[in-house]
This record gives structure tokens, C-alpha cells and sequence, in this order.
């Protein structure tokens, strides 16, 4: 779509002046270059603005603005989330790297580095990699946050998985300084027929630029699982970019609790034949100034290729839900099967859900389907729950959970999806 | 133990009148049958005792042990020992049958100032009332009625009945819809129930129930009024000669 020139120009100028005394990280040559390069999208682009076509729903000009505004650092009355899961751990308070309370980097079949350390070596594997699935996934949709994080992030963690890994990595962000706006940008490569899980959890800063390439060679397997710290008033928006190859698998979870802006944007594209991607979410979102937005792009370009999306959102008083799920099948993508699902629980009438599904399909012989409801809790069903004793609110609790449930069980690892639950659980029973 | 006095009952959102001024008294230990064509009310005022919404209550009063239920959620209804077999039980996606089961037991005995039930005691529980149901632990495991058959979902109705042990109890056309030997394995659960301080409404449009649950009382419901009273003849005659004699009779 042709975009007017005077957004054009709003966004320009909004752009020049947010880059305006910015400079980019020192580091070796390659990563200066594509540090250099990120910055020439930025500016080629220009920042998101509300007018753009994938930011009708959600205003990204909290996300754009110079100064980030304060979030309250919520003091957790719980353990870390995935805290029992015997895991290599890897934190970072406020966006930087903690040494003293990470494990020791090293574990067979895992190479893990500093991204502060991999960007001054001269070479280095993630230099094929960093920015690279970033720039793949700026067209036909851009995404310029994406591009300003790479050229602006200072630190995150890159990860080379040779084998099965024996244990999961654990990415814990804390929050500790109320005014904390953070870029992080990490690098995963999960070389042939090689197992890596990374789960991710905790808030990371008021304001949050998070960015994740992941390559998974041919025969490869990925499997993500994170949970988006609940610190009311935090923002944060994410993208991951995935490249799956012949025969890779790819499964990725995500559950919101609170926050006040949250977009997390997911872009796939199966490259060799026979891939799997699924991607699924669960979300549960209070109060008027809540907006929680997935946007996911899946591009099929290989033959017998599945992909799976499962969004739940869970609103009331007022919170906003925003889907926008895309599936491109390209020609040849033949024997494609492509499923896409999005449903919101609308708490009460001020709360609201908007989707926007989309299929593109240049291949003939494909099983492509999508879906979108939103609903309010079913009546029958309460009374039901409550002529059995169960109080309106626990019954209201219990069909909430019910809903999102759906979702829960993308989850493959039944410890990970049963820690997710049992928070869910204990969150809303304390709500009154 | 259940008194009715003079129920009036119509539809929130309509001007419709469904119940005319109900009359009918339950006492302790005993088992009274309504019967009735379709759409006389019957499942109206089995609603409308348990508390679901969509009903106006325009006049009378209904008292569980003289405690006036009108006035109270559904839930503290319940908890007061009032059930009702559902005429259509209720699907329930995403909620295992057993943790429905036992949040129930649990919400119930909460509310009457009662310890919780161990899980071990639950489990051991459930499974002998369920054994005695001829319900597996597959239908156990699955979400509540969610893709049960008919009879299945009327087993687990009065599995329900059986773990939370209610004062009084309704059934809303338990027997249709199940097999000869379902009927018998509901009817074996009900009079297993059976006991001086309980009572029982049973909705049916057949003689079958009552022949397994032999009925004290049998009252024939009308246009939303009961009509006429008897004991266990009456549904025999019903079953014999339909309501056009009964109908007459009180016109
Ligand atoms: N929510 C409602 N909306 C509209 N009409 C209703 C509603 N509830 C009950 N009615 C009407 O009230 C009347 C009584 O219905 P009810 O279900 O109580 O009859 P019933 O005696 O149980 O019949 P059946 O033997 O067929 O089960 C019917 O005419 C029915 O259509
Ligand atoms: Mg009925």
C-alpha cells in the first residue's frame, strides 16, 4: 500500500529526532556493519506511527518516544517463574548481564556467550546470523523497532546448540530500577539434527526492545517457552525471527499477565521442506490501559510444511486484545498445512478484542484454515458450576482457565505447562 | 423439608407467565414425582428453586427446612443442600470432570464451615460411587459431559448427587434417555440415596422411574399450576390414559 507522503514525512522527522544524539555500540567490524546497516533501515523506514497498517490497534508512540516512562518494580510475592526446572541460568537485572547470579556459561553441546563479548571478537559464528533474520523479516511488513534494536542493542546472549541439550536455558530478566529501558538482542543457531530449550521469564526493565533471531538447521529442534513478567505498568515489545530448515521443528509459548503495553511480534518463515512451527499465547489482561498484541507472520516456502497458530486472551475491565496472524503460502509451497486460531474471553463490555487474520495463498494443493471468536463467560455453564456449590467467582476462575487451557496445551513439556497453570491459578484467585 | 407456597413465576426478559401459583410440600424421608405434558413448567420451577437467572419471581415463597431459597445464590442453595439432576446436562470444555467433582465437594463443605475432603479420601470416594454408576475412570478424566452420550451425562448427574449428598433432591428427567440398564443403575443410585432426612422431586413422563423409585406422592403439573394429587395410582393412570382425563377433570 502506497503510504501517503505526509506520514511519510511525519515519520522522517519523528525518526531524525528520535536518533538525534545517538550513537551506535563500538564493537568489531562486522558487527559495526551491522549495526550501520540496521541503522540505515531504521531511517529508510522510519519508526512505526500509528497510521502504519499493522499499528491501527495498537499505538506504538510509548514504544517510539525518547524517554521510557517509570514502571513500578512489582515486589514478587512468588518464586521465579520455572524456578524448579533443573536449568542453566542466565540473568540479567535491568537489561544487563549478571555474572555473579548466572550459572557458568558452559555445558556440553552448548555454546553461550555474551552478546557484549561476541560483537568485539573479529570472528565470530553469530556474525552470519545477527541482524541477518532481522532484515529477512522487514518485507513485505516492517518492523523498524526490530531494525533499532539491532543497532542500538549492547547485550543479550548467543547460543550455538551442537547436540541434544541436556537441560533447558533459562533467561531471567529482573526489574530493578523503575526507570530502566532496555534493548536485548539475542542470537540462537541450533545447528543439524541438534535440541535446545530456552525458556524466558520475569518483566526485564519498564521499558523492554527485545529481539531474538533463531536459526534451525535442517533436522533441528527449538522449543521456547516464556513467561512476560507481571509488573503492572512495564512495556515491552519483542520480535523473533525464525528461519526453520528441512525437517526443524520450532515451538514457541508465550504467556502476558499484566504489563500495560505488550506487543510481541513472531516472524517464521519454513525454508525446507517439512518443517514445523507452532506458536500459541495466553494472555490475561485488566483495566483500560492494557494492550496486549500478537502479531505473527508465517511464510510457507517449502513443500509439507505445518504451521499452528493458538492465541488466548483473557480481558476485563476494559483491556484491549489485538491479534494480527498471518499465513503466506508462496507458490510451491505445496502440501502446506496451515492452521490459525484466535479467540478472546471478554470479561465484561468495555473490554475488547481485535483480530485480524489474514491468509495469502499462491500454492494449489493446501489445507489452510483460520479462525477468530470472542465470547463472554458461558452462562450455562456458571450456573451449572454454582448449582453444584462452586461460588460465582471460582466458577468464573475455573472457566477462565478452562479457556485458556486450550493454549496451555501447545505447551509440550507438561513441568513447564503445569508451573504456567498453577501461577495462572493462583494470580486469579487472589484477584477479587 | 421443601414447602411451595403459591409460586408465581415469569420470564424476565417476556411478559410470559410460566408458573401460576405453585403449591407442593415435600416432607423429610419422602419421594414425590411430577408429571405433566411438555411446557407446563415442570423444569421452570426446578430452575427457579436452584437459582438460575432469566426468571421473575412475582408471588409466593419456597423454603428449604424453612430457610427461604429465593433469596440466595445458587451456590448457598446448594450449600444448603438443594440439587437438581439437570433435564440437559451442562458441557464443560476445559474442566476434568474429576476436578469439577471435587471443587464442589470442596466449595460446599467450605461454605458449611466443614474441613476440606484429603484428595485421598476424594479419590477413594469418587471411585466406589462412580464403580457403583458403571462410570470409568476415562469418563472420569474428561472434561464434564463433553462428548458423553446421553445416558453417560444422566450417570453423571446422579454421580454428582451421590458425592455431595444433598438434604433434598430434584431430578429433572433423569430416566430419559437411558437404556434398560441404565435406568436401573439410576434408579439403584437413587433409592441408595434414599433416607429419612432426605427428600425427592422426580420430574418424569413415565411409569418406568417410578416402578424402580416408588413415589409417595405423585402430582400432575399443568399450565404451570399442579392440578391434581394422588398417590402412585396416578401415574398409572397417566401412563394408561394420558392427561386428556385429568385435564378434563379439573377444567
Ligand atoms: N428462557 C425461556 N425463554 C422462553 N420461554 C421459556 C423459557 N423458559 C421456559 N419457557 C417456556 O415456559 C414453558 C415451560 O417450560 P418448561 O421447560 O418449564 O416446561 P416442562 O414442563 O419442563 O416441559 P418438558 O416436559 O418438555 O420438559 C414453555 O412454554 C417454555 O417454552
Ligand atoms: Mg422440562
Amino acid at each position: 500500500m502506497a503510504k501517503s507522503n505526509a506520514l511519510m514525512q511525519l515519520k522522517a522527522d519523528a525518526t531524525a529526532l528520535r536518533l538525534a544524539g545517538l550513537t551506535l555500540p563500538p564493537g568489531a567490524t562486522w558487527a559495526q556493519e551491522a549495526r550501520q546497516q540496521a541503522l540505515g533501515r531504521v531511517t529508510a523506514m522510519g519508526l512505526p506511527h500509528r497510521r502504519d497498517e499493522y499499528w491501527r490497534y495498537t499505538d506504538p508512540a510509548t514504544l517510539t518516544v525518547a524517554e521510557a516512562a517509570e514502571a513500578a518494580v512489582l515486589v514478587a510475592d512468588e518464586s521465579p517463574v520455572f524456578g524448579d526446572i533443573d536449568a542453566l541460568q542466565i540473568v540479567f537485572v535491568d537489561g544487563v548481564f549478571d555474572a555473579e547470579a548466572s550459572d557458568d556459561l558452559t555445558m556440553t553441546g552448548l555454546e553461550v556467550d555474551r552478546l557484549a563479548t561476541a560483537t568485539t571478537k573479529d570472528i565470530h559464528w553469530a556474525k552470519d546470523l545477527y541482524g541477518v533474520l532481522e532484515a529477512r523479516g522487514q518485507s513485505p511488513v516492517e518492523r523498524t523497532l526490530a531494525a533499532f534494536n539491532t543497532a542500538f542493542a549492547t547485550d543479550g546472549v548467543v547460543i550455538r546448540a551442537t547436540a541434544k541439550v541436556a537441560k533447558p536455558v533459562r533467561l531471567l530478566y529482573l526489574h530493578a530500577d523503575p526507570t530502566s529501558d532496555v534493548v536485548l538482542h539475542h542470537v540462537i543457531r541450533v545447528e543439524p539434527g541438534a535440541d535446545l530449550t530456552v525458556l524466558e521469564g520475569g518483566p526485564a526493565a519498564a521499558r523492554l526492545s527485545k529481539v531474538m533471531e533463531v536459526d534451525v538447521a535442517d533436522g533441528g529442534a527449538f522449543h521456547h517457552v516464556r513467561s512476560q513478567g507481571r509488573d503492572h505498568e512495564r512495556r515491552a515489545h519483542t520480535h523473533t525471527f525464525a528461519r526453520l530448515g528441512a525437517e526443524s521443528t520450532f515451538k514457541f509459548f508465550t504467556l502476558t499477565v499484566n504489563g500495560r503495553l505488550t506487543r510481541n511480534e513472531c516472524v517464521i518463515e519454513l525454508t525446507g521442506n517439512d518443517a514445523i512451527a507452532h506458536v500459541a499465547g495466553a494472555c490475561v489482561g485488566d483495566g483500560k490501559d492494557f494492550v496486549h498484541d500478537d502479531t505473527v507472520f508465517i511464510t510457507h516456502d517449502a513443500e509439507r510444511c505445518e504451521s499452528r497458530q493458538v492465541f488466548k486472551k483473557v480481558l476485563r475491565n476494559g483491556a484491549t486484545g489485538v491479534f494480527q496472524g498471518k499465513i503466506l503460502v508462496k507458490a510451491g509451497a505445496q502440501k502446506t498445512d496451515g492452521y490459525q486460531i484466535s479467540q478472546s474471553l471478554l470479561l465484561d463490555d468495555d473490554s475488547q478484542f481485535l483480530a485480524k487474520p489474514e491468509l495469502e495463498i499462491y500454492a494449489d494443493d493446501v489445507a489452510c484454515s483460520h479462525g477468530s471468536t470472542s465470547g463472554a463467560i458461558d452462562d450455562t455453564a456458571l450456573f451449572y458450576l454454582r448449582s453444584r456449590g462452586v461460588p460465582a467467582k471460582a466458577a468464573t476462575d475455573l472457566l477462565t482457565l478452562a479457556f485458556l487451557a486450550e493454549a496451555l496445551e501447545e505447551i509440550e513439556d507438561d513441568r513447564l505447562a503445569e508451573d504456567l497453570r498453577d501461577r495462572l491459578e493462583a494470580w486469579m484467585a487472589r484477584r477479587s | 423439608m421443601l414447602e411451595i407456597k403459591g409460586l408465581e413465576v415469569k420470564l424476565e426478559e417476556e411478559d410470559k407467565q410460566i408458573l401460576k401459583g405453585v403449591d407442593l410440600k415435600v416432607g423429610a424421608g419422602e419421594v414425590h414425582a411430577i408429571m405433566g405434558p411438555n411446557g407446563s413448567g415442570k423444569s421452570t420451577l426446578s430452575y427457579v428453586l436452584s437459582g438460575r437467572g432469566g426468571y421473575e419471581v412475582t408471588g409466593g415463597s419456597a423454603t428449604l427446612d424453612g430457610i427461604d431459597l429465593l433469596d440466595m445464590e445458587p451456590e448457598e442453595r446448594a450449600a444448603s443442600g438443594l440439587f437438581l439432576a439437570f433435564q440437559y446436562p451442562v458441557e464443560i470444555p476445559g474442566v476434568g470432570n474429576m476436578t469439577f467433582l471435587r471443587t464442589a465437594v470442596n466449595a460446599q463443605r467450605k461454605a458449611r464451615g466443614e474441613d476440606e475432603m484429603s484428595a485421598a479420601d476424594f479419590l477413594k470416594l469418587v471411585r466406589s460411587k462412580a464403580k457403583d454408576l458403571k462410570i470409568d475412570a476415562d469418563m472420569l478424566k474428561r472434561p464434564v459431559n463433553v462428548g458423553f452420550s446421553g445416558g453417560e451425562k444422566k450417570r453423571n448427574e446422579i454421580l454428582q448427587m451421590a458425592m455431595l449428598e444433598p438434604k433434598m433432591c430434584i431430578l429433572d428427567e433423569t430416566d430419559s434417555g437411558l437404556d434398560v440398564d441404565a435406568m436401573r443403575l439410576v434408579s439403584d443410585g437413587v433409592n441408595a440415596l434414599r433416607s429419612p432426612d432426605r427428600g425427592f422431586l422426580v420430574i418424569t413422563h413415565y411409569q418406568r422411574l417410578l416402578d424402580h423409585i416408588k413415589p409417595d406422592v405423585v402430582h400432575i403439573m399443568a399450565a404451570g399450576r399442579i392440578i391434581k394429587t394422588g398417590g402412585p395410582e396416578l401415574a398409572l393412570e397417566v401412563e394408561n390414559n394420558g392427561y386428556a382425563g385429568i385435564l378434563e377433570e379439573v377444567a
